[in-house]
């Protein structure tokens, strides 16, 4: 049997799967108990398979499914095997934890979640699967639907609802996009499979009508800027395990297809596709970062820092581009291993990351994080495991954020080797704009970690948070041992990647990292650049433990615990500690002509002060209330036709007849 | 000995273009009639280097016209005009300075790209001075653009003759005498009409804010 | 890894741990010296160290494993930082294990944790102190990058031992670029090492303090871990400093012979690089918090500036 074959049943086993969920629609013990852990090791199977996959040559099947005459084409090559080894890895982690999570009495009963929730894992699946245009759209839109049911799990909350609908909204202008963009590709020839696209040669015009469309259309998904509105809101809306497969890994379904289209289905590429990707991506990682910094709400919080993490892979995918655009195959299988490098890591540290925000929520019923803190006491598990991912969030050696990072601003470095003078001062400035976004990121990190886990207890009730269950903290700990493996071990992890880069520019960097050992990553040559990840661990670890020792040895170990100073005041209570606001009020300050910022502020006279913040986004009103505004005045327009009487719906019906039928004669 | 001090020019330079976009973050008028005075020192010792080099008599004399005219009598007149008229602060900018300089920084970029072919074409030992010469002159310029008041204009308008004045020593070796006199000359008519002119906006508006000047256009 | 490498790497942590308290006992003196006060001698960081690990630790009720980890973990960076930065020879075993961005994020990593721990007690001046540090940071940061970017580009190498390595082996000649990305350098070290325009290392004045509410909380033999870190990071910095824009006299062999020849230079440098610090110090004025971004962005400006001169003029 093929791999594909057996991933097909793994994928038909996940439907299985939702299918028996809705027969125990509110029976949680087995949901919980049964099905989504064997939707884990579904998962599992999925990755292993997947990363066999890598290695073998393309693999492509017909699947008699649909219309008559239009089946579903599917293909198996280096690119799709990397994306299912994503979804695989970070799905066994989100699926063990969910087992844990979902209970009766939260809006959708948990039967019903688990036929979502295997029916969006396996449509993600297929999407990297498919091999035409047909089979894509439709795995596509099951995808959009499945977790727009998931989304609005909650339904009951109006906010959830809006957030739900604006959701699907920006995900069905995109999938416009999309279509039109596979009906360029095509180029008239009627045939919508992917092998008779690529054997197109387009018009450098019709080429980047093509790019442009995809552009717009996965970008729509990914939340690039100005197409991001909908993230912020719909992300946190979803019950954390969702919000984790969202964040984590349907994220990277878009950038997949961006791949697929701009590398695979366009032949040759311009220099501009790469700079408007690099200008975008850059724009939307700046955007994300600085908006994350000042969110009081943990979820949103990361979803904003989901943006930030896109505009990264954006920037990687365009220098890609842009070096490919110039034949420099090297360099630019450099910046795509660095963007893949990142699409790996994302998908483990924002899973791990928004479903230890779940685990939180579960044992506090608070997502604000000005009332939260010193959670690490409460629950330690949850928050070394986070410590984890948000050590990697920050881009900090040596765990996985920082590979990515590092490769890409190996790339930029590289950039001075452009033909063109213009680019080649431009683009090594715009590293310091990497460089800013990860230092920020940083910053961001601290805020979310520090007034969750840190500090004292905000409200009373959080002294009777309970600890994670012990499925949770297991989901946790895969992701967490990914992050760290994914850190440690680059030289083995590019080695996964070498085959897609390979696929999409026909280069790879795998051989010229092997050349320098396992232990030291060097993407060219030791004199360039290195970085030994495992020897910064191992040589941290031994200067900690004998500073540990040395102190013990010469010195005593003598400790007492007393009340923290109080600064003279004794009459401190925890929520006088520094707020999230507070901490994010630099941020605000330096970036104001990023926010629309409304402030409320107390006058000395208020018996009861109350002070409030919020802060917009210029896109929501400059650009998404007009259109929508305009919307509502042309559907006012058309509004004119409904009469409500029987009669008139009638004659408009009679009239078209009539004019179709003369239409028809002449 | 030589070597260095043809690498020297560059140094000369890159210190005017780091003082080109000192005096657009600068606030304080006093602060940049120093820089100013600053840029035309490193102007004089840049030239004076060139002719040195190049054994051409006549830029020492107009190094030495340069040190006369911006080093000592236009940053007198200048102190002067903002003693009498007591300007202090221009806080109020057209894009805040951040913005400023990000825009700067493309300028910086454009210049030098425009510069790359025409610095080919040039024989002298300058030549790749060229672009920073050309950035300087557009960075003045864009100081110009976003102050509001009348004094910080006027001396973006003469760090503008600075730049020029450094593209012609790096790309020709100077102009003809003949023309640097007249440039000179121009200058120092320029700031005394200049300077008439900003005490009469003042008797006219009570301010040195230039947007007054709006409300004299014809309705 | 040859015995004389080892030899080699072992010497320049060693060296680093014993001379970065002396630095600090340096410019502590010349400061007072400048400021017209009597000074303190020059021992007197160790003297300090040395009660510090005395007294017994006096840790907050609440505190979480973190805050006693904390001062580890910043001490073990700073130590493998200056294990990487090359203050004695370009060739130590350890310099291929990060190179100058890994450095930069080694920084990041003490910065990140020592934060966490001033966040971990719940006083109003930890977090305090904790979100101004990270400010400064996530501004320093980037210009950072762009200084060693400016001086890679030259090298064609993130490297830091092979940029020294070039630099010094270059015919003495003036580089416009290295020149105004020594200026921000010098702006940003100041600003990471909690120095006068940016922080002031002497005050306990609650308002304008950064590195001193951070570890506000601290005492004992974590403060002298925390204190020694301290002075072990301006170390790296000076010395990171040294070999960019001073090069010369750092041995580029891992012979015995060669190293301890590199002493003496090194000794030389940094007594000069103390004097001039303090310099510094003493004729500004610390600025208002909100204007070290302001600060911070100039360096940033600056060390673009030197990117681009280096793209005109070239090498």
């Amino acid at each position: 049997m093929l791999t594909l074959d057996w991933i097909l049943i793994v994928i038909a086993g996940w439907l299985a799967l939702g299918l028996i969920g809705i027969a125990a629609l509110r029976n949680t013990a087995v949901v919980a108990r049964v099905l989504f852990p064997a939707g884990a090791a579904l998962a599992l199977a999925l990755a292993g398979l997947a990363l066999g996959a890598l290695f073998a040559p393309p693999e492509t099947a017909v699947l008699a499914i649909g219309l008559p005459d239009l089946p579903f084409h599917l293909r198996l090559d280096g690119l799709s095997a990397f994306f299912l080894l994503v979804i695989g890895a970070a799905a066994v982690g989100i699926s063990i934890f969910a087992a844990g999570y979902f209970r009766l009495g939260e809006g959708t009963p948990p039967g019903l979640m688990c036929l979502e929730y295997h029916l969006f894992l396996a449509s993600m699946a297929l999407v990297v699967l498919a091999d035409d245009a047909y089979a894509f759209m439709v795995m596509w839109e099951t995808m959009a639907l499945s977790s727009f049911f998931l989304v609005t799990a909650n339904h009951r909350v109006p906010a959830i609802r809006e957030a739900g609908f604006l959701y699907l909204l920006v995900a069905h202008i995109g999938a416009i996009a999309i279509l039109l963009c596979f009906g360029v590709l095509q180029a008239n020839t009627g045939d919508y499979t992917f092998a008779n696209m690529r054997a197109q040669t387009l018009s450098p015009m019709w080429a980047s009508v093509a790019f442009l469309l995809a552009t717009f259309g996965f970008g729509a998904k990914a939340g690039v800027l100005p197409l991001h509105v909908w993230l912020p809101e719909a992300h946190p809306a979803a019950p954390s395990p969702v919000s984790a497969l969202m964040s984590g890994v349907m994220l990277k379904t878009a950038i997949y297809g961006l791949l697929r289209v701009s590398f695979d289905l366009l032949g040759a590429q311009l220099w501009w596709w790469g700079a408007l990707l690099l200008a975008v991506g850059l724009a939307t990682a700046l955007y994300g970062v600085v908006f994350s910094a000042v969110q009081t709400d943990m979820k949103r919080l990361l979803a904003y820092s989901s943006i930030e993490n896109i505009g990264l892979l954006f920037v990687g995918i365009g220098l890609g581009v842009l070096f490919n655009a110039y034949g420099m195959t090297a360099l630019s299988a450099l910046a795509l291993t660095a963007a893949l490098y990142h699409v790996l890591g994302h998908a483990f540290f924002k899973s791990l990351l928004f479903l230890a925000t779940g685990s939180v929520l579960h044992s506090t019923g608070e997502r604000s994080l000005g009332k939260l803190g010193g959670l690490m006491r409460r629950m330690p598990w949850v928050a070394w495991l986070s410590l984890v991912g948000v050590l990697a969030s920050s881009g900090l050696p040596p765990l996985s954020g920082f590979v990515s990072e590092w490769l890409l601003l190996q790339s930029f470095l590289f950039t001075t080797g452009l033909p063109d003078s213009f680019l080649n001062m431009m683009v090594p400035v715009l590293a310091a704009g990497i460089a800013l976004v990860s230092a920020l990121a940083g910053y961001t990190m601290v805020k979310f970690f520090g007034v969750i886990f840190l500090g004292q207890p905000r409200e009373p009730k959080l002294v009777n948070a309970h600890p994670s269950s012990r499925l949770e903290r297991a989901g946790l700990a895969w992701l967490a041992a990914g992050t760290v493996l994914l850190g440690l071990v680059p030289v083995s992890v590019i080695g996964l990647i070498d085959p897609v880069t390979r696929l999409l520019v026909s280069g790879g960097i795998a051989d010229a990292v092997r050349a320098n050992g396992w232990l030291l990553l060097s993407p060219s040559s030791l004199d360039r650049a290195s970085y030994s990840p495992l020897v910064f661990l191992v040589v941290v670890a031994v200067a900690v433990l004998l500073t540990a020792l040395g102190v013990r040895k010469f010195y005593h170990g003598r400790l007492r615990r007393a009340p923290a100073w109080d600064c003279g005041f004794p009459a401190q209570t925890a929520r006088m500690q520094d707020t999230a606001e507070g901490f994010g009020q630099p941020i605000r300050q330096i970036f104001e002509p990023f926010f629309r910022l409304h402030r409320e502020l107390p006058s000395p006279f208020d018996a009861k002060p109350v002070y409030r913040v919020t802060i917009e986004d210029h896109f929501w009103h400059w650009l998404y209330l007009p259109i929508a505004r305009l919307t509502s005045r042309i559907a006012r327009v058309v509004g004119r036709l409904q009469q409500g009487r029987i009669a008139i719906y009638l004659l408009y019906s009679f009239v078209t007849l009539i004019v179709l039928l003369m239409v028809v004669k002449s | 000995m030589n070597t260095l001090l043809a690498q020297s020019i560059n140094l000369f330079a890159v210190v005017l273009l780091v003082l080109a976009f000192a005096m657009i973050a600068q606030r304080r008028i006093l602060t940049l009639i120093h820089l100013f005075t600053l840029q035309g020192a490193s102007l004089v010792a840049a030239t004076l280097v060139v002719a040195y080099l190049t054994g051409q008599s006549h830029l020492y004399f107009s190094a030495g016209m340069t040190f006369v005219l911006k080093v000592v009598l236009i940053p007198i007149l200048l102190h002067r005009v903002i003693q009498r008229l007591n300007v202090r602060w221009d806080v109020e900018t057209l894009f805040n300075i951040p913005t400023t300089m990000l825009i700067g920084i493309v300028l910086v970029i454009v210049a030098f790209n425009l510069a790359r072919p025409i610095a080919g074409l040039s024989t002298s030992i300058a030549r790749g001075t060229l672009g920073i010469a050309l950035a300087c002159v557009l960075l003045s310029f864009l100081m110009m653009i976003v102050r509001a008041k009348a004094v910080p204009q006027v001396i973006g308008f003469l760090s503008m003759e600075n730049g020029l004045f450094f593209a012609a020593t790096a790309a020709t070796s100077g102009m003809p005498m003949i023309v640097e006199l007249g440039i000179a000359f121009d200058v120092l008519v320029g700031i005394l009409i200049l300077g008439v002119f900003m005490f009469q906006i003042r008797e006219q508006f009570d301010s040195l804010d230039i947007r007054h000047l709006e409300k004299l256009k014809e309705d | 890894m040859s015995l004389a490498g080892l030899f080699a790497q072992l010497l320049a942590v060693v060296l680093a741990l014993g001379l970065a308290p002396l630095l600090t006992g340096w410019i502590n003196q010349w400061r007072a010296w400048l400021q017209g006060r009597r000074a303190p001698g020059l021992l007197q960081p160790y003297r300090t160290l040395h009660k510090l690990f005395n007294k017994e630790s006096v840790v907050a009720e609440n505190a979480s494993p973190i805050f006693r980890v904390a001062p580890y973990i910043m001490f073990g960076s700073m130590a493998l930082a200056c294990g990487i930065a090359p203050t004695l020879s370009t060739d130590l075993p350890l310099a291929p294990a990060a190179d100058a961005i890994a450095l930069v994020g080694l920084f990041a990593l003490a910065r990140v944790f020592i934060s966490l721990a001033a966040m971990d007690i719940g006083t109003s001046f930890g977090t305090l102190g904790a979100r101004r540090e990270m400010l400064v940071g996530f501004l320093a940061e980037p210009a950072l990058l762009m200084v060693l970017f400016a001086a890679s580009l030259i090298s064609q190498s993130t490297s830091l031992a092979q940029i020294v390595e070039t630099l010094a082996h270059r015919p003495f000649a003036i580089y416009p670029s290295l020149a105004v990305a020594g200026v921000a350098f010098t702006m940003v070290s100041l600003a990471e090492n909690a120095r006068v325009p940016v922080d002031n290392p002497a005050t306990h004045l609650e308002l304008t303090m950064i590195h001193e509410a951070l570890i506000l909380e601290y005492s004992g033999r974590h403060l002298a871990l925390v204190e020694w870190a301290a002075s072990l990071k301006l170390f790296a910095y000076s010395c990171i400093g040294l070999a960019l824009f001073v090069p010369w006299g750092v041995a580029e062999a891992d012979t015995p012979i060669a190293i301890v020849f590199a002493i003496p230079a090194l000794v030389a440098k940094l007594t000069v690089g103390g004097v001039l610090l303090a310099l510094i110090e003493t004729i500004n004025a610390k600025m208002r918090l909100f204007r070290v971004p302001e600060f911070l962005a100039t360096a940033f400006l600056l060390a673009v500036i030197a990117l681009l001169v280096h793209g005109l003029l070239g090498a």
